[in-house]
């Protein structure tokens, strides 16, 4: 068992639920989101990203990227939601929820791609 | 190749996700724990609060509690986070500051711009590994030459002389064990601008490994490997190693010509080493008995030369079982007048201090002198550290093998037909050597004999190809007069001139040049330079031919029509 393996399942199982948890609900519905698990996510998913530095495996490098697209896709939903409710004149609207909604969905396809390569790595190594 | 970002960053992760982690708690906290508003009412951060809040916090720039003044569970957390977020940043910093102190990520470093200089290179380069005696003559002679070369060296002190030695061109050293084929491949094995590979290390070993990978890479690339055994020499040989150096059995030639035929070594010791010796020194009474002393690799290359010239000589070792099976040996060091005696000393023309060990070799010809001092004494240096002693030791010959080892290799680096010369050279007789050596003398007396060769294509002589194509005749002395005043000649004449497959000794200067031609000529360096304009401007060779020194510019060319 490769400990620096199971820790980096870990993380990016736990990125993805996190941002799947945060997805679900109605697209425009604000009380379907919590924007704790938003914060969640997006460090979780932070935290998988500085994992995959240094990794000079082809895999590697290709979790490292999708992982960094989350990444983009979570910040850049938090800091809507942030302009929403601290900077926005008609406060938080369907139209800002959609968008932070939508990009954490975007997120979440890239760290289901994250997933589908950690297991495609698994079945290859077959050890 | 290890890389440096790679390194950087996987040295990076721990104190990374360290921070990340750290600043989420802090976070957590500030937005989970209650405050007031300024009215008194309950209030919590927010997460865009407390990230502005935690951020500034972190790097401890100035501070202040907003928007509104903590509570006191706010205060006691803000208190726990300052030391975790100063500690995490000191962590992170305090890593990545070790890492670039690092030797090992120096090394990464320096071997990374080294490659990456070599990589750069676009004009023709040697790649020399060791830089001891050997070494270090060869690239001074190589940047004088304005040739440039990279060094690899598995000692740092010898790569920091290398950038401590004034070299008039820069020479990239890196410090690293030359015989693995990946640090070969970073000092541009594989560079297509490499032109030679040479294998100077002390170890025979290292030197065997950079001839194979060498040969094995680039099977074309001509590769110089000095070795001090037969064994290795003959496996060196076997996959087509061009040059194999040993300095034993290079000496004992070069002695085996003073023994024989004074006024060719004299010749062959002009042209190969730099600093030459006068004409005066010639030694005529060489030929008779000569004494041996110490009869290991270098005594045995001697004999075996000797033989086959007929010097009679006399063998001296205090093994009795190396002797065993030769003729005239006496058993003994030579260190001491008895033995040297029985060698029959008083009626010798010379004696060689060939053991291992320099303070006998020393010992060996003070004791001979002090019995005959007519003797011709060669003596054999083996540690460079010993130079100051053995510069005035007033022997005739003292025998280095590292700047024997550089020499030869000039000779052969500086053009491929100065080896052929010498080889064809040998076949003449005392008389003419005796002949070229006075013209030699006319022409560079003191001063260093220099050596180059001129080949009439359309690179390196493009001047002359242009008369050739208006049917005009260079002849070989055009290339030879001064282009100041062209009834004045330059300090320089042919050795050797190459047309095909016909060779011609010392040609007559009125051979008329053709495309593809090679000549050798010996002459001071500053004749060297003259010549390469003669070569390549088309105004000069015009005024050396004609007389005229005419201007070929458009203006001129139509004011001449009318």
């Amino acid at each position: 068992m490769n400990r620096e393996k199971v820790i980096f399942a870990f993380f990016i199982v736990l990125a993805l639920t996190l941002n799947f948890g945060f997805f679900l609900g109605s697209f425009d519905e604000i009380s379907h989101h919590n924007v704790y698990e938003l914060f969640a996510a997006t460090i979780v998913s932070m935290i998988c990203t500085v994992l995959k530095f240094g990794d000079r495996t082809h895999i590697g490098a290709l979790m490292l990227a999708t992982s960094l697209v989350a990444d983009l896709q979570l910040i850049v939903a938090a800091m809507i939601w942030g302009y929403g409710v601290q900077m926005s004149a008609e406060g938080m609207t369907p139209e800002l929820v959609t968008s932070v909604v939508s990009l954490s969905g975007g997120a979440l396809l890239a760290n289901v791609v994250s997933v589908v390569l950690l297991m495609v790595e698994t079945i290859v190594v077959r050890r | 190749m290890y890389d440096v970002l790679y390194l950087l960053l996987r040295r990076l992760r721990k104190p990374l996700i360290t921070v990340i982690v750290v600043y989420a708690v802090a976070v957590t906290g500030f937005v989970l724990i209650p405050g007031q508003d300024d009215s008194g009412q309950p209030w919590r951060m927010d997460f865009f609060h407390a990230i502005y809040f935690v951020s500034f916090m972190g790097s401890t720039i100035g501070f202040g509690e907003i928007p509104y003044p903590f509570t006191t569970p706010q205060r006691a957390w803000t208190l726990v986070t300052i030391y975790g977020t100063v500690i995490a940043w000191l962590y992170g910093i305090g890593s990545m500051l070790a890492l670039v102190q690092e030797k090992g990520f120096s090394r990464i470093l320096r071997r990374r711009s080294f490659a990456k200089e070599v990589r750069n290179f676009n004009e023709p380069f040697y790649l020399v590994c060791g830089y001891g005696v050997t070494g270090t003559a060869i690239i001074a002679a190589l940047c004088k030459r304005g040739i440039r070369s990279v060094v690899v060296d598995v000692d740092q002190e010898r790569i920091d002389a290398l950038q401590m030695d004034d070299l008039l061109i820069r020479v990239p050293g890196l410090c690293a064990n030359a015989s693995l084929p990946d640090v070969l491949d970073d000092a541009g094995l594989q560079h297509s601008s490499c032109i030679g590979v040479l294998a100077l290390t002390n170890e025979d070993n290292v030197n065997l490994s950079i001839a194979i990978a060498s040969k094995l890479l680039q099977p074309d690339r001509v590769v110089v490997s000095r070795t001090e055994s037969d064994v290795h020499a003959r496996n060196l040989a076997s996959f087509g190693t061009n040059h194999i150096i040993d300095p034993f059995r290079a000496y004992a030639e070069y002695l085996s010509l003073v023994a024989n035929s004074p006024y060719m070594h004299l010749v062959y010791d002009w042209l190969v080493n730099p600093y030459h010796r006068p004409i005066s020194s010639v030694y005529k009474k060489a030929s008779g008995r000569w004494i041996i002393c110490g009869f290991g690799r270098f005594g045995r290359a001697l004999h075996d030369d000797f033989t086959r010239c007929g010097v009679e000589m006399v063998l001296l070792d205090d093994n009795p079982e190396v002797l065993d099976g030769y003729e005239n040996t006496v058993l003994g060091l030579g260190t001491e007048a008895e033995t040297l005696l029985k060698a029959g000393v008083d009626d010798a023309v010379a004696v060689v201090a060939g053991t291992h060990n320099d303070a006998d070799n020393m010992s060996i010809i003070m004791t001979a002198m002090e019995i005959n001092p007519k003797l011709v004494t060669v003596v054999r240096q083996n540690l460079s550290s010993n130079k100051l002693v053995f510069e005035n030791s007033r022997a005739d010959f003292v025998m280095e093998p590292g700047s024997i080892i550089a020499n030869r290799i000039l000779a052969k680096l500086k053009t491929p037909l100065l080896p052929v010369f010498i080889e064809k050279m040998q076949t003449h007789d005392e008389v003419w050597a005796h002949t070229l050596l006075n013209r030699m003398s006319n022409i560079a007396g003191d001063n260093e004999l220099d050596s180059w060769s001129v080949e009439i294509t359309e690179v390196s002589a493009p001047a002359v190809l242009a008369m050739l194509e208006q049917n005009m005749t260079v002849k070989l002395q055009s290339l030879m007069k001064n282009s100041r005043d062209r009834r004045h000649s330059l300090l320089c004449f042919p050795l050797l001139h190459r047309r095909g497959e016909v060779l011609s000794m010392l040609p007559g200067e009125l051979i008329e040049l053709q495309l593809g031609d090679e000549v050798l000529f010996c002459g001071l360096s500053s004749a060297k330079g003259r010549m390469e304009w003669i070569l390549k401007n088309y105004n000069i060779l015009f005024y050396i031919l004609t007389g005229e020194d005419p201007s070929f510019n458009l203006l001129s060319r139509i004011l001449k029509r009318f």
